[in-house]
Protein backbone atom coordinates (compact mmCIF):
# COMPACT_ATOMS: atom_id res chain seq x y z
CA UNK A 1 0.00 0.00 0.00
CA UNK A 2 2.76 2.31 0.05
CA UNK A 3 2.59 5.43 -2.39
CA UNK A 4 4.88 7.34 -4.60
CA UNK A 5 4.76 10.11 -6.66
CA UNK A 6 5.21 8.38 -10.06
CA UNK A 7 2.83 5.73 -9.59
CA UNK A 8 0.28 8.54 -8.31
CA UNK A 9 0.84 10.82 -11.16
CA UNK A 10 0.06 7.55 -13.75
CA UNK A 11 -3.23 7.27 -11.94
CA UNK A 12 -4.38 10.61 -12.13
CA UNK A 13 -3.34 10.61 -15.73
CA UNK A 14 -4.99 7.54 -16.36
CA UNK A 15 -8.50 8.00 -14.40
CA UNK A 16 -10.42 10.57 -16.77
CA UNK A 17 -9.62 8.08 -19.69
CA UNK A 18 -11.51 5.59 -17.90
CA UNK A 19 -14.09 7.69 -16.86
CA UNK A 20 -14.51 9.58 -20.19
CA UNK A 21 -14.99 5.37 -21.55
CA UNK A 22 -17.19 4.54 -18.60
CA UNK A 23 -19.74 7.46 -19.71
CA UNK A 24 -19.37 6.90 -23.52
CA UNK A 25 -19.83 3.01 -22.97
CA UNK A 26 -21.82 2.13 -20.03
CA UNK A 27 -24.82 -0.29 -20.53
CA UNK A 28 -27.24 -0.42 -18.30
CA UNK A 29 -30.30 -3.07 -18.75
CA UNK A 30 -33.93 -2.04 -17.68
CA UNK A 31 -35.23 1.20 -16.92
CA UNK A 32 -35.31 4.00 -14.29
CA UNK A 33 -38.88 3.28 -13.69
CA UNK A 34 -38.73 0.53 -11.23
CA UNK A 35 -36.33 -0.60 -8.83
CA UNK A 36 -32.85 -1.31 -10.89
CA UNK A 37 -29.78 -2.93 -9.12
CA UNK A 38 -27.73 -2.55 -12.33
CA UNK A 39 -28.98 1.42 -12.56
CA UNK A 40 -27.68 1.01 -9.05
CA UNK A 41 -24.20 -0.55 -9.30
CA UNK A 42 -23.67 1.88 -12.52
CA UNK A 43 -24.23 4.73 -10.41
CA UNK A 44 -21.44 3.45 -7.63
CA UNK A 45 -19.23 2.90 -10.40
CA UNK A 46 -19.71 6.41 -11.74
CA UNK A 47 -18.95 7.43 -7.91
CA UNK A 48 -15.89 5.07 -7.10
CA UNK A 49 -14.68 7.04 -10.80
CA UNK A 50 -14.73 10.34 -9.04
CA UNK A 51 -13.30 9.33 -5.87
CA UNK A 52 -10.42 6.82 -6.79
CA UNK A 53 -9.08 10.24 -8.48
CA UNK A 54 -9.63 12.58 -5.82
CA UNK A 55 -7.80 9.78 -3.36
CA UNK A 56 -5.10 9.94 -6.03
CA UNK A 57 -5.18 13.21 -5.67
CA UNK A 58 -5.23 14.02 -1.59
CA UNK A 59 -2.71 11.29 -1.52
CA UNK A 60 0.00 13.28 -4.03
CA UNK A 61 -0.30 16.09 -2.30
CA UNK A 62 -0.01 14.96 0.94
CA UNK A 63 4.29 14.99 1.33
CA UNK A 64 4.45 12.30 4.11
CA UNK A 65 3.55 9.65 5.38
CA UNK A 66 0.36 9.39 8.09
CA UNK A 67 -1.03 7.01 9.46
CA UNK A 68 -2.41 4.68 6.65
CA UNK A 69 -0.98 7.16 4.04
CA UNK A 70 2.07 6.00 3.33
CA UNK A 71 4.57 7.78 0.65
CA UNK A 72 7.87 5.89 -0.32
CA UNK A 73 9.32 9.52 0.03
CA UNK A 74 8.79 10.11 3.32
CA UNK A 75 10.29 6.97 5.91
CA UNK A 76 12.76 6.55 8.41
CA UNK A 77 16.08 4.51 8.11
CA UNK A 78 13.99 1.73 9.85
CA UNK A 79 11.07 1.97 6.94
CA UNK A 80 8.86 3.60 9.33
CA UNK A 81 6.35 6.44 8.60
CA UNK A 82 7.98 9.84 8.62
CA UNK A 83 5.36 12.90 9.37
CA UNK A 84 6.20 16.45 8.42
CA UNK A 85 4.04 18.13 11.03
CA UNK A 86 5.03 21.50 10.40
CA UNK A 87 3.76 21.36 6.70
CA UNK A 88 1.32 19.03 7.00
CA UNK A 89 -0.76 19.01 10.39
CA UNK A 90 -3.99 19.91 9.00
CA UNK A 91 -7.12 18.07 7.14
CA UNK A 92 -7.44 18.37 3.54
CA UNK A 93 -11.00 19.07 2.55
CA UNK A 94 -11.31 19.35 -0.82
CA UNK A 95 -13.97 21.27 -2.96
CA UNK A 96 -15.78 20.59 -6.11
CA UNK A 97 -15.05 22.97 -8.92
CA UNK A 98 -17.01 21.78 -11.85
CA UNK A 99 -16.66 18.79 -14.00
CA UNK A 100 -13.60 18.64 -15.87
CA UNK A 101 -11.59 20.70 -13.32
CA UNK A 102 -9.45 20.02 -10.51
CA UNK A 103 -10.58 19.98 -6.95
CA UNK A 104 -9.79 23.17 -4.58
CA UNK A 105 -7.77 21.65 -1.52
CA UNK A 106 -9.07 23.77 1.73
CA UNK A 107 -7.13 23.19 4.83
CA UNK A 108 -8.62 22.87 8.36
CA UNK A 109 -5.75 23.30 10.32
CA UNK A 110 -5.43 20.70 13.40
CA UNK A 111 -4.58 21.90 17.13
CA UNK A 112 -3.66 19.56 19.81
CA UNK A 113 -4.15 21.11 23.28
CA UNK A 114 -3.82 17.65 25.54
CA UNK A 115 -2.08 14.63 23.66
CA UNK A 116 1.47 16.27 21.96
CA UNK A 117 2.60 14.95 18.95
CA UNK A 118 5.28 12.57 18.94
CA UNK A 119 6.66 10.07 17.05
CA UNK A 120 5.74 6.50 18.16
CA UNK A 121 8.50 3.56 18.20
CA UNK A 122 6.94 0.21 17.31
CA UNK A 123 9.69 -1.61 18.40
CA UNK B 1 -41.64 -17.67 -14.30
CA UNK B 2 -38.99 -17.28 -15.84
CA UNK B 3 -36.24 -20.27 -16.64
CA UNK B 4 -32.70 -19.82 -16.83
CA UNK B 5 -30.05 -22.30 -17.69
CA UNK B 6 -26.63 -22.14 -16.30
CA UNK B 7 -23.80 -23.87 -17.36
CA UNK B 8 -20.05 -24.59 -15.87
CA UNK B 9 -21.50 -23.73 -12.60
CA UNK B 10 -18.39 -24.33 -10.07
CA UNK B 11 -18.85 -25.83 -7.11
CA UNK B 12 -17.74 -23.60 -5.24
CA UNK B 13 -19.10 -20.83 -5.49
CA UNK B 14 -21.78 -19.65 -3.39
CA UNK B 15 -25.32 -19.56 -4.67
CA UNK B 16 -25.65 -15.64 -4.58
CA UNK B 17 -22.18 -16.04 -6.58
CA UNK B 18 -23.73 -18.38 -9.07
CA UNK B 19 -26.47 -15.85 -9.56
CA UNK B 20 -23.65 -12.55 -9.66
CA UNK B 21 -22.88 -14.82 -12.78
CA UNK B 22 -25.94 -15.23 -14.09
CA UNK B 23 -26.75 -11.88 -13.86
CA UNK B 24 -23.51 -10.78 -15.75
CA UNK B 25 -24.33 -12.96 -18.36
CA UNK B 26 -27.82 -11.23 -18.90
CA UNK B 27 -26.73 -7.85 -18.70
CA UNK B 28 -24.06 -8.92 -21.57
CA UNK B 29 -26.97 -9.84 -23.68
CA UNK B 30 -28.96 -6.85 -22.69
CA UNK B 31 -31.81 -9.09 -20.81
CA UNK B 32 -32.98 -7.75 -16.81
CA UNK B 33 -30.66 -9.17 -14.56
CA UNK B 34 -32.46 -11.16 -11.33
CA UNK B 35 -33.44 -8.60 -8.72
CA UNK B 36 -32.38 -10.02 -5.03
CA UNK B 37 -31.21 -8.05 -1.60
CA UNK B 38 -27.92 -9.29 -0.39
CA UNK B 39 -25.66 -7.39 2.00
CA UNK B 40 -22.61 -8.97 4.35
CA UNK B 41 -23.08 -12.01 2.18
CA UNK B 42 -21.97 -14.17 5.49
CA UNK B 43 -24.62 -14.86 7.15
CA UNK B 44 -25.49 -12.13 9.87
CA UNK B 45 -26.79 -8.91 8.77
CA UNK B 46 -30.41 -10.63 7.51
CA UNK B 47 -31.22 -9.21 3.58
CA UNK B 48 -30.45 -12.02 1.49
CA UNK B 49 -33.50 -14.52 1.55
CA UNK B 50 -35.67 -16.53 -0.56
CA UNK B 51 -37.12 -19.63 -1.17
CA UNK B 52 -34.99 -22.75 -2.87
CA UNK B 53 -37.47 -25.57 -4.06
CA UNK B 54 -40.29 -24.19 -1.33
CA UNK B 55 -37.32 -23.66 1.72
CA UNK B 56 -36.55 -20.59 2.76
CA UNK B 57 -32.83 -19.97 2.41
CA UNK B 58 -32.55 -23.49 0.38
CA UNK B 59 -31.83 -27.13 1.64
CA UNK B 60 -28.89 -26.69 4.68
CA UNK B 61 -30.16 -26.46 8.06
CA UNK B 62 -28.88 -23.39 9.98
CA UNK B 63 -27.84 -20.90 6.96
CA UNK B 64 -28.85 -18.27 5.00
CA UNK B 65 -28.68 -18.17 1.21
CA UNK B 66 -25.47 -16.64 0.79
CA UNK B 67 -24.26 -19.60 3.18
CA UNK B 68 -24.94 -22.08 0.44
CA UNK B 69 -22.51 -23.70 -1.87
CA UNK B 70 -23.00 -24.88 -5.34
CA UNK B 71 -21.53 -28.39 -3.99
CA UNK B 72 -24.58 -29.23 -1.76
CA UNK B 73 -26.39 -29.26 -5.47
CA UNK B 74 -25.64 -31.58 -7.98
CA UNK B 75 -24.83 -31.23 -12.12
CA UNK B 76 -28.71 -31.16 -13.95
CA UNK B 77 -30.86 -30.15 -10.82
CA UNK B 78 -33.81 -27.82 -11.49
CA UNK B 79 -34.09 -25.03 -8.67
CA UNK B 80 -37.33 -22.65 -8.16
CA UNK B 81 -36.44 -19.23 -6.89
CA UNK B 82 -39.15 -17.81 -5.34
CA UNK B 83 -39.40 -14.43 -3.42
CA UNK B 84 -40.55 -14.86 0.80
CA UNK B 85 -44.50 -14.32 0.41
CA UNK B 86 -47.21 -12.85 2.99
CA UNK B 87 -49.24 -10.43 2.56
CA UNK B 88 -47.22 -8.49 4.52
CA UNK B 89 -43.86 -8.84 2.48
CA UNK B 90 -45.08 -7.28 -0.51
CA UNK B 91 -43.19 -8.45 -3.19
CA UNK B 92 -41.09 -5.43 -4.94
CA UNK B 93 -39.25 -7.08 -7.50
CA UNK B 94 -38.42 -10.58 -8.65
CA UNK B 95 -36.86 -12.37 -5.52
CA UNK B 96 -37.16 -8.77 -3.81
CA UNK B 97 -39.63 -8.12 -1.01
CA UNK B 98 -40.56 -5.21 1.46
CA UNK B 99 -39.70 -6.62 5.04
CA UNK B 100 -40.44 -3.48 6.75
CA UNK B 101 -43.15 -4.77 8.53
CA UNK B 102 -40.47 -6.33 10.58
CA UNK B 103 -39.15 -2.73 11.08
CA UNK B 104 -41.98 -1.59 12.29
CA UNK B 105 -42.49 -4.56 15.06
CA UNK B 106 -39.43 -4.04 16.42
CA UNK B 107 -40.14 0.21 16.76
CA UNK B 108 -43.27 -0.89 18.56
CA UNK B 109 -41.40 -2.10 21.27
CA UNK B 110 -37.95 -3.85 20.52
CA UNK B 111 -36.34 -2.09 22.81
CA UNK B 112 -34.94 -1.01 26.55
CA UNK B 113 -35.94 2.88 26.83
CA UNK B 114 -35.49 3.64 30.53
CA UNK B 115 -33.16 6.10 31.55
CA UNK B 116 -30.07 4.58 33.47
CA UNK B 117 -27.89 7.58 33.23
CA UNK B 118 -24.28 6.93 32.56
CA UNK B 119 -23.97 3.37 31.94
CA UNK B 120 -23.52 1.37 35.14
CA UNK B 121 -21.03 -1.22 35.54
CA UNK B 122 -22.26 -4.71 33.83
CA UNK B 123 -21.50 -6.75 36.57
CA UNK B 124 -23.20 -4.52 39.13
CA UNK B 125 -26.34 -6.03 37.37
CA UNK B 126 -26.94 -9.85 38.58
CA UNK B 127 -28.14 -12.15 35.78
CA UNK B 128 -27.70 -15.93 35.71
CA UNK B 129 -25.17 -17.26 32.97
CA UNK B 130 -27.75 -19.10 31.82
CA UNK B 131 -30.46 -16.67 31.25
CA UNK B 132 -27.68 -14.18 29.54
CA UNK B 133 -26.95 -17.63 27.22
CA UNK B 134 -30.94 -17.11 26.32
CA UNK B 135 -30.79 -14.07 25.77
CA UNK B 136 -28.33 -13.94 23.99
CA UNK B 137 -29.53 -16.71 21.45
CA UNK B 138 -33.02 -15.04 20.67
CA UNK B 139 -30.93 -11.64 20.19
CA UNK B 140 -29.01 -13.71 16.99
CA UNK B 141 -32.30 -13.27 15.12
CA UNK B 142 -31.18 -11.76 12.17
CA UNK B 143 -34.56 -10.56 10.93
CA UNK B 144 -34.75 -12.00 7.44
CA UNK B 145 -38.37 -13.13 7.39
CA UNK B 146 -37.41 -16.64 6.85
CA UNK B 147 -39.74 -18.07 9.60
CA UNK B 148 -42.59 -15.79 8.28
CA UNK B 149 -42.44 -17.63 4.37
CA UNK B 150 -41.91 -20.80 5.67
CA UNK B 151 -44.92 -20.70 8.40
CA UNK B 152 -48.52 -21.84 6.44
CA UNK B 153 -50.26 -18.75 8.39
CA UNK B 154 -47.32 -16.41 7.80
CA UNK B 155 -46.91 -16.13 11.32
CA UNK B 156 -44.33 -13.42 12.44
CA UNK B 157 -44.47 -15.06 16.05
CA UNK B 158 -40.77 -16.38 16.03
CA UNK B 159 -39.19 -13.31 14.77
CA UNK B 160 -41.29 -11.00 17.48
CA UNK B 161 -40.70 -13.66 20.11
CA UNK B 162 -37.22 -13.71 19.44
CA UNK B 163 -37.26 -9.79 20.33
CA UNK B 164 -39.54 -10.13 23.04
CA UNK B 165 -37.54 -13.21 24.51
CA UNK B 166 -34.23 -11.60 24.26
CA UNK B 167 -35.29 -8.11 25.94
CA UNK B 168 -37.66 -10.36 28.97
CA UNK B 169 -34.63 -12.18 29.67
CA UNK B 170 -32.33 -9.26 30.93
CA UNK B 171 -33.08 -6.98 33.89
CA UNK B 172 -32.77 -3.76 32.33
CA UNK B 173 -35.99 -5.05 29.90
CA UNK B 174 -37.97 -5.77 32.85
CA UNK B 175 -39.28 -2.49 33.99
CA UNK B 176 -41.26 -2.75 30.21
CA UNK B 177 -41.53 -6.09 29.98
CA UNK B 178 -45.52 -6.30 29.73
CA UNK B 179 -45.80 -2.79 27.54
CA UNK B 180 -43.41 -4.47 25.23
CA UNK B 181 -45.60 -7.97 24.84
CA UNK B 182 -48.57 -6.12 24.43
CA UNK B 183 -47.66 -3.57 21.31
CA UNK B 184 -45.05 -5.64 19.81
CA UNK B 185 -48.05 -8.35 19.66
CA UNK B 186 -50.44 -5.83 18.20
CA UNK B 187 -47.84 -4.43 15.85
CA UNK B 188 -47.42 -7.84 14.17
CA UNK B 189 -51.15 -8.59 13.72
CA UNK B 190 -51.96 -5.11 13.06
CA UNK B 191 -49.18 -5.58 10.05
CA UNK B 192 -51.15 -8.59 8.37
CA UNK B 193 -48.94 -11.91 9.59
CA UNK B 194 -51.01 -14.62 10.60
CA UNK B 195 -51.57 -16.43 13.98
CA UNK B 196 -49.47 -19.25 15.10
CA UNK B 197 -50.75 -22.53 15.32
CA UNK B 198 -47.60 -24.17 16.72
CA UNK B 199 -46.63 -25.96 12.83
CA UNK B 200 -43.20 -25.16 13.72
CA UNK B 201 -41.64 -24.88 10.52
CA UNK B 202 -39.83 -21.54 11.23
CA UNK B 203 -37.75 -23.12 13.70
CA UNK B 204 -36.87 -25.25 11.11
CA UNK B 205 -35.84 -23.40 8.62
CA UNK B 206 -34.68 -20.12 10.75
CA UNK B 207 -30.42 -20.05 10.06
CA UNK B 208 -29.77 -18.71 13.19
CA UNK B 209 -31.87 -21.53 15.06
CA UNK B 210 -33.97 -19.66 17.25
CA UNK B 211 -35.93 -22.44 18.99
CA UNK B 212 -39.88 -22.13 19.11
CA UNK B 213 -39.48 -22.13 22.93
CA UNK B 214 -39.50 -18.09 22.47
CA UNK B 215 -42.91 -18.40 21.11
CA UNK B 216 -44.06 -19.66 24.51
CA UNK B 217 -42.68 -16.77 26.52
CA UNK B 218 -44.28 -14.18 24.49
CA UNK B 219 -47.49 -15.94 24.13
CA UNK B 220 -46.71 -15.72 28.53
CA UNK B 221 -45.51 -12.19 28.63
CA UNK B 222 -48.76 -11.41 26.22
CA UNK B 223 -51.31 -13.11 28.56
CA UNK B 224 -50.22 -11.67 31.29
CA UNK B 225 -49.99 -8.17 30.22
CA UNK B 226 -53.60 -8.58 28.71
CA UNK B 227 -54.80 -9.18 32.25
CA UNK B 228 -52.53 -7.35 34.24
CA UNK B 229 -51.13 -4.36 31.94
CA UNK B 230 -53.14 -0.78 32.13
CA UNK B 231 -51.57 2.09 29.57
CA UNK B 232 -50.13 5.16 32.13
CA UNK B 233 -52.00 8.03 31.89
CA UNK B 234 -49.36 10.63 33.11
CA UNK B 235 -50.55 14.06 33.78
CA UNK B 236 -48.94 16.82 31.77
CA UNK B 237 -44.71 17.38 32.88
CA UNK B 238 -44.24 13.86 34.15
CA UNK B 239 -43.34 12.67 30.66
Amino acid sequence: MGRNAQGLEKAIGLIPGIREEFWRNVNVPGSGEELNQSLERAGRVADFLELGELICRDALAREESCGAHFREEHQTEEGEARRDDEKFCHAAVWEYQGDGTAPARNVEPLNFEYVHLAQRSYK
Amino acid sequence: MVRYELPDVSEHMSFLEMLDVLNEGLARKGEDPVTFEHDCREGICGCCGFMINGVPHGPQRGTTVCQLHMRHFHDGDELWLEPFRAAAFPVIRDLMVDRSALDRIIAAGGFVSVNTGSAPDGNALPIVKQCADMSMDAAACIGCGACVASCPNASASLFTAAKISHLALLPQGQAERDRRAVRMVAQMLEEGFGYCTNAGECEAVCPKGIKLDNIARMNRDFLKAAVLFREENAPAGAA
